[in-house]
């Protein structure tokens, strides 16, 4: 990896008060903050000229179940100018499980923030559209959890159609309904 | 003028109707699956596009958690069905990677032919489908025919048509035989001509160039805010390509070039594309070339599937081979492996506690991302385009749902 920037990653990663995670398997360069300093660090690796990390690659998140924090939530960022990869931790308690969105710093941060809401539970304060988007809207359950059971919960229940603007769920409807006889 | 321009104002308002919610898909032809995309329309004029996700939804990654790394191997041949072994080579490396295993030189070989051809098979249905929604039919048969010849040399080295599975951790499942590798590459030889005939067809057709050319134009500043990859980013002039950047399974060794658009409209994506499949098509045909000789599966066999006539007559070799199928534990560690898939960048991330199964197991796929291009470049586009963008970004839904 390139000294200059890693020098800088350091300086900046100093500022925010993020220390750095010993190098995984892959050799990424690694940092883990709380998570109120984190659309600074964000901002600050988007904006400086030296490390131009522009592009956010992925969100994901972690169930630490037992563990003080439970949930940890994973950004893979890159840098186009670089060619290079970092990956940023910060965590939040099952409790409060709450970290800030990113949407307004990286729009790619849309869906990979509902996603991660949708399986975990984890909720991003100020992202625009807060919805799930693999689940039914209608779905109580976070499956990624490691309390959710491998065979679901409730698998019985009937979730007719996502989206639900042309096919609101009846009341008691049959689990697989005649073909068109649901539509107004 | 001005009077002109007042006229056209108040026709404009007394012609504003309320606006329509129109859903398209899940079951709609040009969807490529089950996509279902709330249109809000004004007359023709889509003013909000909103991609419903989640039909094909099954959990990949939870059972990840629940399952020996191997079994989740063939459950990456679902993720993008057009083109199942690049996503078997993804999780591949990265668990190579998490283990520290080295993969032979002949085993990469195989899999860079492999991946290209999922690359051919994948980008035919691509260019056969985008074509035949926009009107264009005769492409389409000319784009399965080859296709059809390629899956039948698929189909004798993998034993299955589609949903081909060949990979395995620290190698591939066997060598190409000399006879296969021989027409396999006069395929490739000749697949380049193939590529002028699908131009002769449609880049200059006027029909085409009209409803391609300025269409959904994406600069390279949206393209990295949205976080697209692939030959979407690449379309929008952006040379960014896992395989030159960050070489995998020996890439750097083979001589091709990466296609860059200039404007990054529908015209451009389906420039890039097409010189990507002419690209594929030299790269399959050098490394069948210079194939290396040697061993297809590296010999780590606390990781490693023993070879199967040794695990038949040998008690070592069964012992192995029981012990990596049933209680194969990786090293504890993370690690984020991408490669260049034809969508555009796929990235397996993994958790690993020393268990059995993954702690945790994500799949940043790249046809999720490219999702969210659907807003941007449909909305103040009139509803017949929404099919041209649909067609131009290219997904596959099975790996957008996981």
């Amino acid at each position: 990896m390139n000294e200059v920037v890693l020098s800088r990653l350091k300086e900046l990663a100093s500022d925010a008060d993020a220390t750095a995670i010993d190098p995984a398997a892959d050799g990424l360069p690694a940092f883990r903050l709380e998570r109120e300093q984190l659309l600074g660090f964000m901002a600050d690796l988007r904006d400086d000229p030296v490390l131009c990390f522009t592009m956010l690659l992925d969100v994901t998140a972690l169930d630490w179940m037992g563990r003080e924090p439970r949930f940890e939530v994973v950004y893979h960022l890159y840098s186009v100018k670089h060619r290079q990869r970092l990956r940023v931790k910060t965590s939040c308690t099952e409790l409060d499980a709450r970290v800030p969105s990113l949407t307004g710093l990286f729009p790619a941060a849309n869906f990979h923030e509902r996603e991660t809401f949708d399986m975990f539970g984890v909720v991003f304060d100020g992202h625009p559209d807060l919805r799930r988007i693999m689940m039914p809207d209608e779905y109580e359950h976070h499956p990624l959890r490691k309390d959710f059971p491998m065979e679901g919960i409730e698998p019985e229940k009937v979730y007719l159609m996502k989206g639900g603007v042309m096919m609101p769920r009846p009341e008691g409807a049959e689990r697989y309904p005649g073909a068109g006889s649901q539509v107004p | 003028m001005t009077t002109q321009a007042t006229l056209s104002e108040a026709a404009d308002r007394d012609l504003h109707t309320e606006l329509m919610t129109l859903n398209m898909g899940p079951q709609h032809p040009s969807t490529h699956g089950v996509l279902q995309i709330q249109l809000t329309l004004d007359g023709e004029t889509v003013v909000d596009a909103e991609p419903v996700l989640g039909y094909l939804h099954r959990g990949k990654e939870k059972h990840a958690e629940h399952m020996p790394y191997l079994q989740w191997l063939p459950m990456m041949d679902r993720l993008d069905y057009l083109a199942p072994l690049q996503s078997e080579i993804a999780y591949s490396l990265a668990v190579e990677k998490l283990c520290g295993i080295e993969v032979p030189a002949k085993a990469q070989a195989i899999r860079v032919v492999l991946a290209e051809c999922m690359r051919l098979t994948s980008h035919l249905v691509w260019f056969a489908c985008s074509a035949l929604e926009i009107g264009a039919v005769t492409p389409f048969f000319l784009a399965f025919r080859e296709r059809e010849d390629l899956f039948d040399l698929l189909d004798e080295l993998t034993g299955l048509r589609t949903n081909q599975e060949f990979i395995r951790f620290g190698g591939v499942k066997g060598e190409i035989p000399a006879d296969l590798a021989r027409r396999l590459k006069a395929w490739a030889d000749r697949f380049g001509p193939c590529v002028d005939e699908y131009e002769l067809l449609l880049s200059g057709n006027r029909i085409w160039y009209d409803r391609a050319r300025g269409i959904a134009v994406l600069t390279t500043e949206q393209a990295i805010q949205l976080g697209l990859t692939g030959p979407n980013l690449r379309a929008s002039g952006h040379p960014m390509d896992l395989r030159k950047d960050e070489p995998y399974s020996g890439y750097e060794q083979y001589d091709f070039d990466v296609a860059v658009g200039t404007v990054g409209d529908v015209y451009d994506r389906y420039l890039v594309r097409l010189e990507e499949m002419r690209q594929a098509a030299r790269i399959i045909s050098q490394a069948l070339e210079g194939m290396p000789e040697g061993e297809h599966m590296a010999r780590d066999y606390r990781y490693v599937l023993p070879p199967k006539d040794r695990v038949y007559s040998s008690m070592e070799e069964l012992i192995y081979q029981f012990k990596v199928v049933t209680d194969m534990r990786p090293p504890k560690g993370e690690v984020y492996q991408a490669i260049e898939a034809t969508k555009g960048e796929l990235g397996i991330y993994l958790v690993s506690e020393g268990g059995t199964s993954p702690y945790r197991a994500h799949i940043r796929a790249p046809s999720f991302v490219n999702m969210m291009a659907i807003k941007p470049l449909c909305v103040g586009r009139p509803i017949a385009d929404v099919v041209a963008v649909i067609g131009s970004i290219d997904f596959v839904m099975g790996e957008c749902d996981r």
